[in-house]
């Protein structure tokens, strides 16, 4: 899924700044399920808002709502009404969905209360853990699994750098502590497959053009679309 | 180390760091609204046992009654505190001996994060607390009604505060999927008894 982390409170302050009227939008997908950006946290950032207001004598009208999703249209429409009323929207969606309620309702002034961070999937329960950058052509059919692209600090597509012990990567930070090797996890994915020679097999270069520094990505399904 | 586990935590946690709040004179005629989040079998039956027991304690609280702790939310101590109460307890079982396991730590979480919330606001995060008591502990009730009392009011009024508002009925109505009716009958004794002779 797509997760996020709130932005800190005095960010999102100075984003609606000088507003009388403040809907907080959350989207119940991705971040809902990763706790930031649900009804429910769009409604604790609403009643924080008006706790701020009141406590500093300022008068703000602050409500919150949620969209079941939204990055697609059909959802927004759902919304509509609320986002018309507002002076300024305060999205708690990621990135996709924020762009997608701009596009939406412009001019309507939106804002982004989040900072989307990454496509992962929860490890265990409040953890979550990157697992895809979306780079457009997945090798991990030969790594038996496991993605070099993202779980691999350098990226390195063949094989692991010198800063491999133990099963342990050399970049370790106060927040990513212990982080495995993942060369080191894809040659025991592949021994416990008995598929080691994938490991010297020789691999085309990977094309990199369908990563995301070639501009905005289109996927278009033809055969899908309505008549 | 039980005592220890089982007592308020006076000191916000961490990433919650205290505001700087000015020492204030504390008015003598500041009466504070305080909110309770009461668990079913432990701090509601603890405050009827107050009350039989003839305890006193400041006429301050008003309670709402949760099946459990575990019930609780942020959102909850939340609108208690926009709609201008001064302080937001809970009050749950002892930790270990929750009917449902788990609810009074959960509940615990919950708090110290409305706590990092508040200081995100500006206001000081000892507006809001957990305590653990059990059913039998009705002296303890008035005791921590007493304490936190006393903290709210060298706190002074909630800066929040709204005139015309019912704190009271705002956390009501915030709580009112998980809350219990008041007249709720008390647990049945799940005490093992001898076959009836």
């Amino acid at each position: 899924m797509i997760t996020a982390e709130r932005k800190p409170f005095d960010e999102i302050l100075e984003l609606v700044d000088g507003h009388k009227k403040i809907l907080v939008a959350g989207c119940d997908t991705c971040v809902a399920i990763c706790l930031t950006g649900g009804e429910k946290e769009a409604e604790i950032l609403a009643s924080e808002l008006r706790i701020k207001a009141q406590a500093d004598g300022r008068e703000v009208e602050v409500e919150h709502t949620a969209a079941i999703r939204q990055c697609e249209w059909e959802y927004l429409d759902m919304i509509a009404a609320r986002v018309e009323e507002a002076d300024v929207v305060l999205s708690m969606a990621c990135g996709i969905g924020i762009q997608s309620l701009a596009e939406k309702f412009a001019p309507k002034l939106v804002m982004p209360a989040v900072n989307t961070n990454m496509l992962g999937m929860p490890q265990e329960h409040a953890v979550w853990l990157e697992r895809c950058v979306a780079c457009g052509e997945c090798r991990i059919g030969l790594t038996g699994g496991i993605c070099p692209v993202v779980r691999c600090s350098k990226s390195l597509m063949n094989g692991p750098c010198g800063g491999s012990h133990d099963g342990k990567c050399e970049v370790t930070t106060p927040e990513k502590e212990d982080i495995e090797c993942a060369w080191a996890l894809i040659w025991e994915r592949l021994k416990a497959q008995g598929r080691e020679e994938l490991m010297f097999a020789d691999r085309p270069p990977k094309d990199w053009s369908k990563s995301s520094s070639g501009g905005p990505r289109k996927m278009v399904r033809e055969e899908a679309k309505p008549v | 180390m039980a005592d220890e586990q089982n007592t308020a935590v006076e000191t916000p946690p961490e990433g919650a760091e205290a505001t700087e709040v000015p020492k204030k004179p504390v008015d003598p005629d500041f009466e504070p609204e305080i909110i309770v989040f009461a668990c079913h079998y432990c701090a509601y039956a603890a405050a009827d046992l107050a009350g039989s027991m003839r305890l006193q304690y400041p006429p301050t609280i008003r309670m709402i009654k949760l099946p459990c702790t575990g019930k609780l939310e942020v959102i909850h101590l939340l609108r208690a505190l926009e709609a201008g109460a001064d302080g937001v307890y809970a009050a749950g079982c002892m930790e270990g001996e929750c009917h449902y396991l788990k609810g009074n730590l959960w509940a615990r979480k919950r708090v110290d994060y409305a706590k990092t919330l508040l200081v995100e606001v500006g206001l000081e995060p000892e507006r809001v607390e957990m305590y653990n008591m059990s059913s039998a502990m009705g002296a303890k009730f008035a005791e921590v009604a007493t304490e936190f009392t006393e903290r709210i009011k060298a706190l002074g009024p909630n800066p929040a505060r709204r005139h015309g508002v019912s704190p009271h009925a705002a956390a009501r109505d915030a709580a009112k999927d998980v809350a219990l009716p008041d007249d709720t009958p008390p647990p049945a004794d799940t005490t093992e008894k001898g076959p009836a002779e």
